[in-house]
């Protein structure tokens, strides 16, 4: 009698075994896969031009000494401190916008039952669908005709129409989730609809609202398309396309600044995204399956 | 403190008419528990009084103001929902101090409020927890001190026992007696729970498709329901149908039981049925009104036996529940533990007519 539950006992250990080696196995292969690119960046970054130049070198070691010179250079002689604080700029006015209209507008959406709600909701979304290489013609026109061509706040009015209506339908959904009883409860506590948003359902979506914030800072820190259609001054420049246009002379790729370059562009999302990472998940997958 | 009016109260949502036309008036300090079946349109009407639902047509009032149009936070109402509704991020004490945090209270007149509550609900030393933090009980008593705090007119409860345990359910009952003791505030609180409604109401209305059954205390409705759903409805298990006949047998006036014995009424109620003679009437009968012949108690002593055949038993410790077949029909009986039936055995039970009560089948109204 005892004898079968011990055996599918032990038989579901090894499995758990098998299944654990299996999955490790599995990850450590695309660990390795998606790590490959980053550091192939920071050795090349770290490589003199001589060394990079040179065929018969290891491209996967610094064999001929670490420089810092290529950090040094772009931090101190060329624009890309500038770069970095015109991205600074646009991705935390375009986070606060994307924020603030999509935070309304899902809770309006969400909240306050009103003709169309439902198909405005979904409408939402669709506009997201249209992909971004349609729609900057169109943005150019608009952008022209408001005469922001070559400066920054044309990306600070047209990334929003990347990221409102995909913060929106995150939020949407996790306002959703929220239960319906806790409006009523502070209905009758005596918030009105701009308390009960900022006291209740802010500080509850909390995750969602995270999300949400990664993915509009994501989208206006790195797209590449807007920047390089619209901007062609130096000063007004972002990182994405003004660490490539700086960097290759014609003909002539100056690769360990652009790897350097690459890395430092790529620190902040890094960190905001190791900070933030299980509101992220939590956020996605809560607005996924309700609402 | 205040007394509530419902005129008139009609809710339809699109098509579907929820609340036909309830008429209540509540008087100051009373406890009414709104009691029925599941779509009755109990919590309907509650939530039209805090103001949650609009009103289709009728007049809604507490104390002396008519409040159809007035919003909810201006009702000077609490309530208490069946899933708590305790906001997740704040502590006990911001959960139970919000409202009047948004109304601009002084902050020691907040602090001895919630204090006070909290030491009436025994939850003093839970105040800087969050409601993940507690369990179910603690955060019913939570969403009660919320309320509380407020010193509102008139406390609302929707379902506020339902999501826990029967123990906990028979505690927190006491809790809110107890409660409404100290406070007599208003109440009004819905439930499908008729144990709650027994215990808890100073006055019990059980409510049917959209209306009004009955509104009595809960003694009335119980024992003397003016319908066959109040009659079927109040009481665990629930009455026996069945169908009889009156007739005068001996010059008295007896309900014979279609394939039962013949039950003798009492005169007062022989009077009011008699015109009924000859006419199939449906009997309803308490299963505690059927006994084993080994009982001597409560007086019966003008039972009529009966043999049955057992279908079922249910020993429940203190008593025995006992369905078994008559004619067509299964009934139900409530014996002591001294008998010891047994499915399929043929045994004797008595009938106690003196709590029977006759229904016209045509309007379902008690006669």
């Amino acid at each position: 009698m005892t004898a079968v539950p011990v055996t599918s006992a032990t038989s579901l250990r090894a499995n758990r075994r098998w299944a654990l080696i299996a999955a490790y196995a599995c990850l450590g292969i695309f660990v390795v896969f998606f790590l490959f690119p980053p550091y192939y960046m920071l050795v090349t970054s770290l490589k003199t031009n001589a060394e990079i130049a040179e065929l018969a070198s290891n491209p996967w070691i610094v064999t001929d000494g670490v420089t810092f010179g290529h950090y040094k250079h772009l931090l101190t002689e060329s624009s890309f401190p500038r770069f970095f604080l015109n991205t600074t700029i646009v991705t935390v006015v375009v986070v606060a916008i994307t924020m603030v209209i999509s935070v309304l507008a899902a809770y309006s959406l969400a909240r306050l039952r009103f003709w169309g709600s439902g198909v405005l909701a979904t409408g939402v979304f669709l506009t997201y669908l249209v992909p971004d290489t349609l729609l900057f013609i169109p943005l150019f026109k608009i952008v022209g005709w408001l005469g922001l061509l070559d400066t920054y706040w044309s990306l600070i009015l047209v990334y929003p129409t990347l990221t409102v209506p995909f913060c929106t339908w995150i939020m949407i959904g996790y306002f959703g989730s929220i239960p319906r009883e806790l409006d009523e409860a502070a209905l009758i506590d005596g918030a009105n609809h701009l308390q009960m948003l900022l006291k209740v359902f802010i500080p509850v979506a909390l995750p969602g609202l995270i999300a949400a914030t990664i993915f509009a800072f994501t989208v206006a820190w790195a797209n590449f398309l807007y920047p390089l259609a619209y901007i062609y001054s130096e000063s007004e420049m972002v990182l994405t396309v003004g660490t490539v246009t700086t960097l290759i002379k014609g003909d002539v790729f100056h690769w360990g600044g652009l790897m350097a370059g690459a890395l430092l562009a790529a620190a902040p999302p890094v960190i905001l995204y190791a900070f933030l990472m299980d509101y992220y998940i939590a956020g996605l997958t809560s607005g996924a399956t309700k609402g | 403190m205040a007394d509530v009016t419902l005129q008139n109260l009609v809710k339809t949502f699109d098509t579907v008419e929820a609340v036909r036309g309830i008429d209540l008036q509540i008087p100051n300090n009373e406890f009414v528990v709104l009691v029925g079946p599941s779509g009755c349109g109990k919590s309907t009407v509650l939530r039209m009084i805090a103001g949650l639902e609009d009103i289709t047509s009728g007049d809604i009032r507490i104390g002396d103001l008519r409040v159809n149009d007035v919003p909810p936070k201006d009702r000077n109402i609490a309530m208490v929902f069946q899933n708590y509704a305790l906001y997740p991020h704040m502590t006990v004490e911001q959960n139970m101090s919000f409202g009047l945090r948004l109304r601009k209270v002084a902050k020691s007149e907040i602090r001895g409020k919630v204090q006070r509550a909290a030491d009436i609900l025994g939850i003093a030393e839970l105040l800087g927890r969050r409601p993940r933090e507690l369990s179910g009980g603690q955060r019913q008593r939570v969403a009660m001190g919320r309320a509380i705090v407020r010193d509102p007119q008139v406390f609302l409860f929707d379902e506020p026992l339902s999501n826990l345990d029967a123990k906990l359910r028979g505690q927190m009952r006491i809790e809110i007696q107890r409660l409404h003791q100290q406070l007599r505030t208003t109440t009004i609180y819905v439930t499908h729970d008729q144990v709650e409604a027994m215990t808890l109401a100073d006055r019990v209305v059980v409510m049917n498709a959209g209306r009004i059954e009955q509104a009595g205390t809960p003694d009335e409705v119980y024992h003397q329901p003016r319908t066959r759903f109040v009659a079927g409805f109040m009481g665990s298990p629930a009455m026996n149908f069945l169908n009889c006949q009156v007739t005068e047998e001996n010059g008295h006036t007896v309900a014979r039981l279609a394939d039962g014995p013949a039950l003798p009424l009492p005169a007062e109620q022989a009077a009011r049925v008699r015109s009924y003679a000859g006419r199939t009437l449906v009997a309803g009968l308490r299963p505690e009104n059927i006994r084993e012949t080994a009982s001597h108690d409560g007086g019966n002593s003008s039972g009529v036996p009966h043999d049955v055949s057992i279908d079922i038993v249910e020993p429940l410790g203190r008593e025995t529940i006992v369905y078994f077949r008559l004619g067509d029909s299964t009934l139900c009986a409530r014996v002591g533990t001294e008998v010891h039936p047994r499915a399929g055995e043929q045994t004797s039970l008595v009938f106690h007519p003196d709590r029977l009560h006759l229904i016209d089948p045509e309007t379902d109204l008690v006669l």
